[in-house]
């Protein structure tokens, strides 16, 4: 059996799912942020593979190049803003951080 | 000077005092000294015209006659009101016009001199009399109304416009004697006036209403024309009786005349500046003056109302005067009694001694109030000095022996009473002589009630006599009865003496007539000759010769004119037309009578003049009899007479307390049932309304905003459910809403 683009997408909508859960199942915000980081690298499978079995060129590549970048801007500045929250409400439970109702 | 000048002139001193209240009543106390000397100077100015106009009208060239006129006046007439229809008149259409006008014939050019003389001088005696009162502005804005109202009666040429300044005297006069409407007395007295007018004015409105209808004009020369065209009020010389009667009600306000005279002796609350000005010289020579304009169309029975009322009321008040204790009101029932003279003598017929009387009576008249003023105000400065405010400043028992204290004052007064009680040498002596004379021929010519005119006027005379020089006696003569006061009274100032020195020196002789024993020389009996009358043989059917063969010409004939034959030198035989302005026999004859009635008449008035002063030099001066014996004596008569024959006790038991009974009731009835009724209609209708207006507000307005309030409410309550605060519920959100988006889209 050869593998195919098909299975590349499964890999990624797996990945993706697992980070949707992740997300929304996890109550620690570290933990949430690496469910984040999950469903952006099934985004740069998904880019890759497409680049490899559709296009035939470097353009999904440089793209994945371009979100791991951003991933890890984004995980620095989330990790500051979970180190904030924490300063003030001393958790960083996402339960118990729902100031936004009101 | 030629009658465009005159005219003008006419109208500038009808306005001049008008504008001076205008300027009062606007600028008041802004100007200096309170406006008094402007009021003043523009009264001054009015003066020298009136005496412009005066002498320019009397020497003109007499102008053909007219009927009513002996000389047809100037006139100057403009349409006030045209109501642009047409009312049927004498079986023709006429337009419905309303006109307004002046007029100037000789009666209006003496009046025109007679009023603002004796205003202006009163405005300048007002200046010492008033200095320092409150309303000190005011008061000379009033004098100005005043002045302006009376001068507008005297120059009009149209009936109804002598209405409206005859309803603007009462007003002023009002105004006048309520000055101090803070005292209750004053503003009783003002109120009374005006009411007591009323009842006279509305006589005189029905009588010119019914000569309006019936000729369909309101001027003099128009209606005096038509009657004289044998044109009577519903066809009825009767009628023509009861117009002229009608319209004399109007004199019997004004002029106070019995039974309408309780108004003027109230009247003296007012400032006495004041009583001179109105209540002596010239509101109640206003009545006097309208007789003698409509004179010509008075008939013979309209005529002889008026001298009975004329002797009843001379009499009446001059036995009330002499039993008075208060000055003011001593003056005040002479001048009642003294109108009463001139009513009379316009009465029987004597028009020019009537009008002549008026005009020497409103100086002396005017010189004895302004002279009682200037005793009440050095009266009020001494009391006033003491202390004291009780003792009354205008009653005789406490004065006495001013004389000394008050040289100028006593001339003055001294004068003045000389010429009123008919002393020869000075005005009065002149005036009364003639209407005396007057009475005497009519008495002897109609015969019956006529003799009851000479009779009361010898009567009158002498009472005249009497109580004025009772007055001269208790006020200035023998010994002061209150030292005390005594000691404080002074002089008044110089602008209260001048009024008092020319008033003075007018009551002399030569200012009227150069010779001291007969008028009708002087100029001023001249320049009065009596018009004819317009009704022809309805006046007083007099013919010459023995007066109790009054076989006049009533019997002869169709015409009205001077048809019996030959019962007189003077006037030719009638020839057809308009020979109405030509002499009336009856008239004539009473001429005649006058005339040869003259010297017996001096004499008696001579005699009882002196009578009079020698009874109360007796009395009061050498104290022949004991007055306080005398007068307990009497009592009955004496009550009787000091409570004015109980006139004002009568009109409150059967006029007013009736009257005020009545009117309460009926008000409080219609009060209760109309205008009560009406309210609490309204405001049933309003509550109901705002009852359904209220259920309108509560179930549907308010119904709306709070159903649109639960509404989003009751949506906020459910949307708020999902505004959880979680994160990790919006991205669960977020996740079905892409889930939603991409079955919605593929």
């Amino acid at each position: 059996m050869t593998v195919g683009l098909t299975h590349f997408l499964l890999v990624a909508a797996i990945l993706f799912s697992l980070g949707i859960l992740a997300l929304a199942t996890r109550k620690n915000a570290v933990m949430m942020l690496m469910g984040v980081e999950l469903i952006l690298n099934s985004a740069n499978i998904n880019l890759v593979a497409f680049s490899r079995y559709q296009a035939m060129n470097l353009d999904g590549h440089l793209f994945a190049i371009f979100v791991i970048i951003l991933a890890a801007a984004e995980a620095a500045v989330a990790l500051a803003i979970v180190l904030q929250i924490f300063k003030q409400n001393q958790t960083v439970n996402a339960d118990q951080i729902n100031k936004l109702k009101e | 000077m030629s009658p465009q000048t005159l005219s003008t002139l006419t109208i500038l001193i009808l306005f001049l005092p008008l504008a001076s209240f205008v300027l009062l009543l606007a600028l008041g106390k802004r100007l200096p000294r309170q406006g008094d000397t402007i009021a003043t100077g523009i009264l001054f100015i009015t003066l020298a015209l009136s005496i412009v106009v005066m002498i320019g009208t009397l020497t003109r060239a007499p102008e053909p006659a007219i009927p009513g006129f002996p000389s047809a006046p100037i006139q100057s007439t403009f349409t006030w009101i045209d109501m642009d229809a047409t009312i049927p008149v004498l079986g023709q259409q006429v337009p419905l016009k309303i006109e307004l006008g002046i007029m100037i014939d000789n009666l209006v050019a003496i009046m025109l001199v007679v009023v603002s003389l004796i205003s202006a001088l009163v405005h300048l005696f007002s200046i010492g009399y008033m200095h320092g009162d409150k309303k000190y502005s005011r008061y000379f804005a009033y004098l100005g109304i005043f002045t302006f109202s009376m001068l507008g009666i005297v120059v009009t040429n149209t009936i109804l416009m002598m209405y409206i300044f005859w309803e603007l005297v009462g007003l002023s006069s009002y105004l006048l004697i309520g000055f101090w409407y803070e005292k209750p007395g004053p503003a009783y007295a003002s109120k009374k006036a005006f009411l007591v007018n009323r009842v006279g004015d509305l006589g005189m409105w029905i009588g010119i209403m019914m000569l309006f209808t019936t000729y369909g004009t309101f001027r003099f020369d128009e209606i005096f024309a038509s009657i004289a065209a044998g044109n009577y009020p519903f066809g009825s010389s009767t009628w023509l009786t009861i117009a002229g009667m009608c319209i004399f009600c109007g004199a019997i306000g004004k002029s106070a005349q019995f039974p309408l005279h309780t108004w003027l002796p109230d009247a003296m609350e007012g400032p006495t500046p004041v009583s001179a000005l109105i209540h002596a010289a010239t509101m109640v020579a206003a009545g006097v003056y309208l007789v003698a304009r409509v004179f010509p169309m008075l008939t013979g029975d309209a005529l002889l109302f008026i001298a009975i009322i004329g002797a009843v009321t001379s009499f009446i008040a001059g036995t009330i005067a002499i039993a008075q204790n208060d000055i003011k009101k001593v003056l005040a029932y002479s001048t009642v009694s003294q109108l009463g003279y001139m009513v009379l003598a316009l009465g029987v017929g004597a028009y020019g001694a009537g009008f002549f009387h008026l005009v020497t009576h409103a100086m002396f008249k005017a010189c004895l109030f302004l002279g009682s003023g200037s005793v009440i105000h050095a009266m009020h400065h001494s009391l006033h000095h003491l202390h004291d405010h009780d003792t009354d400043p205008q009653d005789l028992r406490n004065m006495g022996g001013l004389r000394k204290k008050m040289p100028w004052t006593f001339a003055t007064f001294l004068i003045a009473t000389l010429a009123i009680s008919g002393v020869p040498l000075f005005s009065g002596f002149l005036s009364k002589d003639e209407i005396l004379a007057g009475a005497w021929a009519f008495g002897s010519l109609r015969g019956g009630i006529g003799l009851m005119m000479p009779y009361i006027g010898f009567g009158v005379a002498m009472m005249t006599a009497f109580y004025m020089f009772r007055l001269v006696f208790l006020m200035f003569y023998g010994d002061p009865k209150r030292p005390d006061i005594d000691a404080h009274i002074h002089e008044s100032p110089a602008t209260m003496r001048i009024p008092l020195i020319v008033l003075s020196v007018l009551s002399f002789w030569f200012v009227f007539s150069f010779n001291p024993f007969g008028a009708a020389s002087g100029w001023a009996v001249k320049s009065l000759p009596t018009p004819v009358t317009v009704t022809g043989t309805h006046w007083y059917p007099f013919a010459h010769g023995d007066g109790h063969e009054a076989a006049g010409p009533a019997s002869s004939a169709t015409s009205h004119e001077t048809a019996d034959g030959g019962a007189h030198e003077t006037a030719p035989a009638p020839p057809t037309g308009e020979t109405i302005t030509q002499a009336n026999p009856a008239q004539e004859a009473l001429a005649h009578g006058i005339h040869a009635a003259h010297l017996s008449a001096m004499i008696t008035s001579l005699i009882v003049a002196s009578l009079g002063i020698l009874i109360a030099w007796g009395v009061y001066r050498r104290k022949v009899i004991d007055v306080d014996a005398f007068t307990a004596r009497v009592r009955p008569l004496h009550v009787f007479l000091s409570k004015k024959w109980y006139f004002d006790e009568i009109y409150e038991q059967w006029v007013v307390v009736p009257f005020v009974l009545f009117t309460t009731r009926a008000m409080a009835w219609f009060d209760t049932y109309v205008i009560d009724g009406a309210v609490n209609g309204v405001a049933s209708v309003t509550r109901f309304q705002s009852w359904l207006s209220g259920l309108f507000d509560t179930y549907i307005v308010d119904g709306l905003v709070n159903f649109s309030g639960y509404f989003v409410g009751f949506f906020g309550i459910v949307m708020r459910k999902s505004q959880t605060g979680r994160i990790q519920t919006y991205v669960v959100f977020v996740v079905l809403g892409v889930i939603m988006l991409f079955y919605v889209f593929y």
